[in-house]
């Protein structure tokens, strides 16, 4: 992928958003790609867990709002338990996620989940489901 | 000996496989697991948020009805709630600062600040009871069982609440041997399932299903051991679809690590509810006369 990087792209606020939501240094990383290595969903996604926390903190937030990553992501923390800088990613994909989700914009309705899954889903799967992709 | 036992959910409904046989299994091991009362949902997952603590709340709640009770160690059978219990605990124990406003918010409550142990079955059997032990009690080996343990996620993640080694856990694998069933590693055992992600992308879902049975089927097991329900909607969800779509995937029982322990230790089907498991269990278990 090819992005433009200049002053004018960067986004302060979503940088600062982004660190006070997830606590986490996005300077800390160095870029090594343990966090995709690991990624059991990384196949599946359009901008791999390495990149998302490259475009968070060159303030890329469009990138980032773009891409379907952090709906991917299913908090396994499978990057987070293999960084060695001992970053944890899943709370920067949370972060992100908010910063849509707390727009009032929900990810999925719940309505269109077939009624048939609805009643075979165990509840753990509605709970975890419905507090990750709604506001 | 009584033990503080939080179910949640899952297991009085979809999950009464995982509950049913651990309770009369502890029973014959000589612990009573005592449903902490007025429970409330564990919120299933653990907030990551920073500022988020309205829903630490509930896990809380859970852990101040354990400490009003006089106990100080929580039991969990479900992998979930043992994740978050335990990282909400962790919470209220190391930050001083969440811990005052989380207490402060929940004034009606006594205040608290992580007293409770909060651990999983599986450790109770490890740490408490002994291998050793737990094989001496065994009536009916699982002999020529060749099982695979499947680990998931959250008995192991973070860091800071696994139940054991994060990279080469052997929790499950002890656990079968002390059952006399034969463990069968492979690489996928701690992959993920794909988890909430059913409630999105189902595709996917049977894609990682896919990956983790085939490569279990592989190295020869012939069920797969898990110990959260919701790993096992999603291998059983996925294997059912691939079989339909004659992936060439061949069916495989998938157990609850209960069940096992439950006809190993002679207490018979009934409480093992076999019915509600994916993979046909049974005709395995009369295949290798552990059931009549």
């Amino acid at each position: 992928m090819s992005v433009t990087i200049s002053p004018k792209r960067l986004r302060r606020e979503f940088i600062r958003k982004v660190k006070e939501l997830s606590g986490q240094d996005l300077q800390l990383c160095y870029q090594c790609g343990m966090c995709s290595g690991n990624c059991p969903a990384a196949a599946n996604m359009d901008i791999s867990p390495r990149q998302i926390i490259e475009l968070a903190r060159l303030g890329l937030e469009d990138e980032i709002a773009n891409s379907k990553t952090v709906w991917i992501c299913a908090s396994c923390l499978a990057c987070a338990v293999n960084c060695p800088r001992g970053f944890d990613l899943s709370k920067v994909m949370e972060a992100i996620r908010l910063l849509t989700l707390r727009k009032n914009i929900d990810h999925i309705r719940p309505e269109n989940i077939s009624p048939q899954e609805r009643c075979e889903l165990p509840q753990i799967a509605m709970v975890s489901g419905l507090r990750k992709f709604t506001g | 000996m009584s033990l503080a036992y939080y179910p949640g959910c899952t297991l009085k409904t979809k999950a009464r496989n995982l509950e049913e046989p651990a309770v009369a299994s502890m029973e014959v091991l000589g612990f009573k697991l005592e449903e902490i009362s007025r429970w409330n949902c564990c919120g299933a997952v653990y907030s990551l948020a920073e500022d988020d603590l309205i829903h630490q709340v509930a896990p809380v709640r859970n852990l101040i009805r354990v400490k009003e009770q006089g106990k100080n160690e929580l039991v969990t059978l479900c992998a979930f709630c043992l994740n978050t219990l335990k990282r909400a605990n962790l919470l209220m124990k190391e930050n001083t600062e969440k811990r005052d406003t989380i207490n402060s918010f929940m004034n009606e409550e006594i205040d608290y600040s992580g007293e409770v142990k909060v651990v999983h079955l599986l450790e109770v059997l490890r740490d408490e009871i002994g291998w050793e032990a737990l094989s001496q009690k065994v009536k009916l080996p699982l002999r020529e069982l060749k099982i695979a343990p499947y680990y998931g996620c959250t008995l192991l993640r973070p860091r800071e609440v696994a139940i054991d080694n994060v990279e080469n856990p052997t929790i499950l694998r002890e656990f079968l041997k002390a059952l006399g069933a034969t463990p069968i590693d492979f690489p996928e055992s701690t992959r993920c399932c794909g988890s909430y992600q059913i409630i999105n992308n189902p595709d996917d879902i049977s894609e990682y299903a896919q990956a983790i049975l085939n490569s279990a089927l592989s190295h020869g097991t012939e069920a797969l051991v898990l110990t959260c329900p919701l790993c096992d909607y999603n291998l059983g969800r996925g294997q059912k679809e691939l079989t339909n779509k004659q992936s060439g995937l061949r069916e495989m029982p998938l157990f609850y690590f209960t069940q096992l322990l439950a006809l190993a230790l002679g207490l018979g089907p009934q409480v093992c509810h076999f019915e509600l498991n994916y993979g046909s269990p049974e005709s395995l278990l009369r295949k290798k006369n552990l059931l009549s």
